[in-house]
This record gives structure tokens, C-alpha cells and sequence, in this order.
């Protein structure tokens, strides 16, 4: 028989997030690494200059990594590898898909390139994931193609209580969502500055046509499994886990969280014994100009 | 019949949950070796080859699997899954290890990065099934015992079946596909294999 194949159709640029459930998805800055992260069970990596620690601690732009930085974690790996691009930077994200990266993270950790608009993410091949911190967000993110999505939460600061509120908070705005009427979700869609296709489609399914997984402030075993709880489909650990004591310990602990987040049983043994965790920064000490989670809209 | 258990260490087992209550067949999560207990069949989903294969050590879920394999346990593999089920594999990674038992060798990320991925449809037992291939693996060869169930066009094998094992490169789980599974459900049937530990 005749083969068509269809390649970049959203069903296959949803479909590789949908294979990363459940997982673990390790900031890596080396090739070493990103080997260290493999090894311990991550199930991608993101390809980056600098954690987002370190970015907060030197301040300055960040952008988009080196082609020679992430060509060496490409292949360094067997598992997928994400980068980063500057949010509304579609050149720094025509040069990741140059570079056959898996995913690109239009991402608030760097500095964004434009404040108005996004990506037109349906331009590209490759998949992207976006950050929200809200229903709305993530439904205008989906609408402009992000193929994944992720709660923002507060990069670099080790502190889990702004993961723990964009979770919830998408989390409840879907449940809101599903009580609603058909006729109340006119008004919704206009509240929620998304298309009305797409909050029916929501409020039908209880959920997000993409995964959905959560990151800023992950840093023990404990984050992540609450993480899961709250339900999210994985977590993202930044700085958590090569700013911490014993890397390699440590992420194989959180990856091990992330699959048994229900059985505390095994959270206690996954929390025994692994050295120092990151310093951290409480969020309520940041001023606001240095939260990340407030870039994008 | 009895439940047939899904692997639900990582990945996308949700979607094999909800395809096998789409068929009206019991299911039953598989995340300790006690689960195993009573089940007729094993789904192994889409998922990273290496994080499912660590964590069924971890969760001393290997060796359980790897002899109810052996007593012809009918099990069935997605992508990496099809992985999983290999007895040889290229390109994993240095410490990488499967449960084994299709004699084939897998190739692992065949297609290239995630762009390279792609839907299709394609012939499955003389059937037309949709298809998702997702950073897919493929199956370079064959032992003589193992039958040929799906080709792409440029004769490239990615679905094989040996025994009781059914192993595919593909993602039905994700398009809405159930032929497959329907497949697979007709073999857990035939087997009538009940696992007891």
C-alpha cells in the first residue's frame, strides 16, 4: 500500500511530551552533566549555559546557549534533549530546530526578546513548551502551538511554594471550568483571554489537550512527589539538582519520587542520605522586578 | 477473562489504561512485583527505554518479568517497550539492559530527533491501523522464529510477533487506535496463561 507520513502534525508534537510522563526532565550544563543526569534516570535533558541559580546570582541577559554547547549534550545522550529561546525570539528558535534539538522551551529563565508577543510556535517542526502560571496562559500558549505546557513556579530559588500555586491554580481553573454551564463559558473565554473552541474543549475533558508538568523550585525528593500529587503529569528540576551536594544521588532520588509520589513509604527511603540540598532563596525575599514567573502574559 | 497489567513505571501508560476500557477489558496497574499476580497479559508502554528499564530494577520488577516471559506470559511492547522486549539492542546506553525474549535486534531512535517523528497508516496483520512513530526505534533483524507484522514502505520492519511476545514500533494508544490491542487481547485469550509469582 501506498505510505503518507505526515510529520510535525500536533499529534506527534504532543505525543513525544506524552511519552515523557512521569518523568523527570534535569538542567544540565555540560555534556558530563548530561550523562550524569541520563545515568540517574532523567527522562530528557535541557541544554542550557547556565542554571537558573547562577543566572539570578549574575544577573545580566541571558539567552539562548551555544550550538556548540548543545551539540555536545546531543550527543552525549540517548534521551531526547530540550533548549531554551527567549520568549518571542523566533530566531533563537529557528537555530534550536537547525540544531535538531527534541523540544524548545520558549522560556521566562532567559530574558525575553519581546514583550508583546510569543512565538508563532505553528511555524515550526519542533515542539515547544511554554510556562504559565495560570488557565489563561496556558491556553493562549496552546493556542499559539506550544505542544506542552509547564507551570512556571520560581526558577532558581529552591523555594516549591510558587510551583505549588500555578499547579493549583491551573489545576482549579479547569475544575471551575467543568462546572460551568455552556452558556457561562462565553463569559469564561472572554475572562480567560483564550479562544472559546478551546475552553469548551477543556471544560469537556477536564484537562488540557497537552501535558502538563511543573517546574520552579523543585529540589528534593518531597517537591517532586507533591508535584505528582497535586497532578501534574511530571516535573521539571533545574538548579535543584547540580547545586546541591551530591548530584548524582539526588536526582536519581527525585526520579524515583516522581514515579512513587503515592507510597510514602518509599519517598522516606528516596529522601535518606543525600547530602546537601540547595541553598535556595525563599520567593517572599525576592524583590518583585527579579521573579521570573511574571515574564510572559 | 483476567486483567491484563500495564507497566505504569513511566511513560504513557494512561492511554493503554484507556484503551483497554475502551475494549471493555479489565486492567490492572503494574508499578511492584506483586501486582503481577493474576494478570493474563502485559502491556509495556511508550516511554524512555532507559528510565523503564532502570526503574524496573529499582522496583525488582526485572527478574519477576524476565521469568514470566520465559513461562509464556503473553507480554506486548509500544516503541520503547519494543525495546524493552529485545534481545539485542544498538545505540543504548553503556549500562542499558531489557527484558529480552523477541529475538531481534532494535535500533533505538532510528528515525532521527523528534522532527523526523510521524503519523501514517500502515498495514498491521493485514489490517490498516493508524500509526504515531515517536523518536521510534525499528527492528534491523530477525531470528527465524519471528513473524514479520508490519513493514514501512521502504521494508523496514516495525511490528514483530514470537510467541506469546508482540512487540511494535508504533503508537497505536495515542491515535485512537484499538485494532491492535484488540490483537493483543485475542492472544492473551488463546494463551489463557494466569501469573503467579
Amino acid at each position: 500500500m501506498s505510505e503518507i507520513k505526515n510529520s510535525s502534525t500536533p499529534l506527534v508534537k504532543r505525543g513525544l511530551a506524552e511519552m515523557l510522563k512521569g518523568g523527570v526532565i534535569m538542567d544540565v550544563v555540560t555534556a558530563d552533566q548530561a550523562k550524569i543526569a541520563e545515568d540517574a534516570g532523567a527522562v530528557a535533558v535541557m541544554a542550557l549555559e547556565r542554571v537558573p541559580a547562577d543566572i539570578r546570582a549574575q544577573g545580566g541577559v541571558a539567552r539562548m546557549s551555544d550550538p556548540d554547547l548543545i551539540d555536545g549534550i546531543i550527543s552525549a545522550v540517548s534521551i531526547p534533549v530540550m533548549a531554551k529561546a527567549r520568549i518571542g525570539h523566533f530566531v533563537e528558535a529557528q537555530i534550536l530546530q537547525s540544531l535538531k534539538v527534541d523540544y524548545i522551551d520558549e522560556s521566562e529563565v532567559l530574558s525575553p526578546a519581546d514583550y508583546v508577543n510569543h512565538i508563532d510556535k505553528w511555524n515550526f517542526d519542533v515542539p515547544f513548551v511554554c510556562g504559565a502560571t495560570n488557565l489563561g496562559e496556558a491556553l493562549r500558549r496552546i493556542t499559539e502551538g506550544a505542544a506542552m505546557i509547564r507551570s512556571k513556579g520560581e526558577a532558581g530559588t529552591g523555594d516549591v511554594s510558587e510551583a505549588t500555586k500555578h499547579i493549583r491554580t491551573i489545576l482549579g481553573e479547569i475544575r471551575a471550568l467543568s462546572a460551568k454551564s455552556e452558556d457561562e463559558l462565553y463569559v469564561a473565554a472572554k475572562e480567560l483571554q483564550a479562544p472559546i473552541e478551546l475552553v469548551r474543549e477543556v471544560a469537556r475533558t477536564g484537562k488540557l489537550p497537552v501535558v502538563l508538568f511543573t517546574a520552579g523550585g523543585v529540589a528534593t525528593p518531597a517537591d517532586a512527589a507533591m508535584m505528582m500529587q497535586l497532578g501534574a503529569d511530571g516535573v521539571f528540576v533545574g538548579s535543584g539538582i547540580f547545586k546541591s551536594g551530591n548530584p548524582a544521588a539526588r536526582a536519581a532520588a527525585i526520579v524515583k519520587a516522581t514515579t512513587s509520589f503515592d507510597d510514602p513509604d518509599v519517598l522516606a527511603s528516596a529522601s535518606r542520605g543525600l547530602g546537601e540540598a540547595m541553598v535556595g532563596i525563599n520567593v517572599s525575599d525576592l524583590p518583585a522586578p527579579h521573579r521570573l514567573a511574571e515574564r510572559g502574559w | 477473562m483476567l486483567p491484563i497489567g500495564v507497566l505504569c513505571l513511566q511513560g504513557d501508560f494512561r492511554e493503554h489504561l484507556a484503551t483497554l476500557s475502551s475494549l471493555g477489558v479489565a486492567s490492572k496497574v503494574v508499578k511492584k512485583p506483586e501486582h503481577l499476580v493474576g494478570i493474563s497479559g502485559l502491556i509495556i508502554p511508550g516511554g524512555e527505554s532507559t528510565v523503564i528499564d532502570k526503574l524496573s530494577k529499582i522496583y525488582e520488577l526485572r527478574e519477576p518479568i524476565r521469568n514470566l516471559i520465559r513461562e509464556g506470559l503473553p507480554v506486548f511492547g509500544t516503541c520503547a517497550g519494543l525495546i524493552m522486549l529485545a534481545n539485542n539492542l544498538i545505540d543504548g546506553t553503556s549500562t542499558q539492559e531489557t527484558f529480552g525474549g523477541l529475538d531481534i535486534t532494535v535500533q533505538r531512535n532510528a528515525f532521527g530527533s523528534q522532527v523526523d517523528s510521524f503519523e501514517s497508516e500502515l498495514e498491521f496483520a493485514g489490517e490498516s491501523v493508524k500509526a504515531a512513530f515517536i523518536r521510534a526505534p525499528i527492528v534491523v533483524s530477525v531470528g527465524p522464529e519471528t513473524q514479520v507484522l508490519s513493514k514501512l514502505a521502504d521494508d523496514r520492519v516495525v511490528a514483530v510477533r514470537q510467541g506469546n511476545l508482540l512487540g511494535i514500533s508504533f503508537h497505536p494508544e495515542v491515535t485512537g487506535e484499538t485494532k491492535v490491542h484488540e490483537y493483543f487481547v485475542r492472544m492473551c485469550k488463546t494463551a489463557n496463561f494466569t501469573a503467579t509469582n
